[in-house]
C-alpha cells in the first residue's frame, strides 16, 4: 500500500520539477545572445538519435543491471519486429502495437 | 500555450495534434506504468500526483524513485535527474532559434511541455528556424498541438496508474509499450548512416557503460556517438548538411 507523505519527499519533487524545467530550457532561459561553436552545431546533428538510443538500449538488452544471457527475452523480439515495422510503414502508434502484439503473448504467455 | 484560443485556431495546431496522436497511445501506456510504479515503491498517492503533475519527466522520475527511498541525499537525486535529462539540454539548443522571438516565461512554458516525442516531429515538421511572423505562429500552433496531446495522454494514464496502481501487476510489463514508441523515434532519427551508426554507439556504450552512477552512461554514450561520428565524419570528408538530404 501507499506510504505516507513527507515534506522532504514533497521538497524534492520540487526541485526535480525545476531541473525538467532547467534542463528543458537551458539554452534559452537567457536572453543574451549566445554564439552556437561549430562542434555544438555538428553535435546537433548526431546528439538526439544518441541519447535517445542511449535511453534505450539497456532497457531492452538489460535485467536488473546485468546484460542477458538468454534469447528467450520476448522484449528483443519486441523490439526487432517494431523496428522492422517501422521501416515497412513508419508510425509510432503502429511499432508499438506491432512489438506489444509480441511482446504480450512470450512475455505472458511463455514467460520470456 | 493551449489555453490561447489565437493559437487553437490555427490549422497547424490540428495538425499537431494529428500527427502525434499515433504516438498517444504509447505515451498513455508509458505513463500509466509509471503512475503504477510510483505507487508501488511506497511513495503516497499525494507525492506520486505531485511527481506525475510537476515532474513531468518519466525516465527521471523513474530514476529518482529508487533513490528516494534508499534515503539519497537530495543533491544525489537532483544530479542524477539533471544526467538523466541531459538530452533536453542538447534540444533546447536546437529549439533555442525555434523561440527567442517570444517572451522569456512564454518560451519557458513551451520548453518546459517539450518533450522526447514533440521535440522529435517538431524538428523533423520544420528543418529551419521561422523567418517570418506567419511562419512564428504556424510553428508554435504546431508544436502546441504537439505537446497538448502528450501531455493529456501522459498525465490522464499516470493519473489513471496511480488510482489502479494496486489492481495492476507490474509483470505485464506494460511499460514496454513506451520503449517501443522510443524506438520508432530513433528509427525516425536515424536518418543518415552515421546517425545509425551514432545510434548504435550510444546503444553500446550504454549498455557497457551500465554499472556508472547517477545514469551516466548515457552521457557517455552520447559523448562516445557524438566524438566517433565526428571523426568518421571528417575521414570520408562528409558534409552533414548533404548527408541530411539523402
Amino acid at each position: 500500500m501507499s506510504g505516507i507523505t513527507d515534506l522532504w519527499t514533497m521538497g524534492v519533487i520540487v526541485g526535480l520539477a525545476a531541473v525538467t524545467v532547467l534542463t528543458r530550457c537551458f539554452f534559452f532561459i537567457l536572453d543574451r545572445p549566445w554564439g552556437l561553436p561549430e562542434w555544438a552545431h555538428r553535435a546537433l546533428h548526431y546528439a538526439p538519435a544518441a541519447a535517445l538510443a542511449g535511453v534505450i538500449a539497456p532497457e531492452i538488452v538489460m535485467t536488473q543491471g546485468h546484460l542477458i544471457t538468454t534469447l528467450h527475452d520476448a522484449r528483443l523480439y519486441a523490439a526487432v519486429v517494431g523496428a522492422a515495422y517501422y521501416y515497412w510503414r513508419r508510425g509510432v502508434l503502429g511499432t508499438m502495437l506491432a512489438g506489444m502484439a509480441v511482446y504480450l503473448p512470450l512475455h505472458l504467455g511463455l514467460g520470456w | 500555450m493551449f489555453f490561447s484560443p489565437a493559437i487553437r485556431r490555427r490549422p497547424e495546431f490540428r495538425a499537431g495534434i494529428r500527427d502525434m496522436s499515433s504516438a498517444a497511445l504509447g505515451i498513455g501506456a508509458w505513463g500509466l506504468m509509471t503512475g503504477v510504479a510510483m505507487v508501488k515503491s511506497n511513495m503516497s498517492v499525494l507525492e506520486s500526483v505531485a511527481m506525475t503533475l510537476l515532474v513531468y519527466a518519466g525516465s527521471s522520475q523513474l530514476a529518482a524513485i529508487p533513490l528516494l527511498f534508499a534515503g539519497a541525499p537530495a543533491w544525489v537525486i537532483l544530479a542524477t535527474g539533471f544526467c538523466v535529462n541531459l538530452r533536453f539540454v542538447v534540444f533546447s539548443l536546437h529549439l533555442r532559434p525555434y523561440l527567442m522571438h517570444m517572451p522569456r516565461w512564454r518560451r519557458m512554458t513551451h520548453g518546459y511541455l517539450t518533450a522526447d516525442l514533440s521535440y522529435a516531429l517538431f524538428t523533423r515538421q520544420y528543418a529551419a528556424p521561422p523567418a517570418t511572423l506567419a511562419e512564428q505562429q504556424s510553428q508554435e500552433a504546431y508544436l502546441t498541438g504537439n505537446y497538448f496531446v502528450t501531455w493529456c495522454s501522459w498525465m490522464g494514464m499516470s493519473l489513471l496508474g496511480i488510482a489502479l496502481a494496486n489492481f495492476i501487476p507490474q509483470n505485464w510489463g506494460l511499460g514496454f509499450a513506451g520503449v517501443l514508441s522510443l524506438v520508432a523515434i530513433v528509427c525516425s532519427m536515424a536518418t543518415t548512416r552515421l546517425r545509425v551508426l551514432a545510434a548504435l554507439i550510444a546503444g553500446a556504450t550504454a549498455v557497457a557503460a551500465h554499472a556508472l552512477p547517477l545514469k551516466l552512461n548515457i552521457v557517455v554514450a552520447i559523448g562516445a556517438a557524438v566524438l566517433l561520428c565526428f571523426w568518421l565524419e571528417k575521414q570520408f570528408g562528409l558534409d552533414p548538411d548533404a548527408e541530411d538530404d539523402k
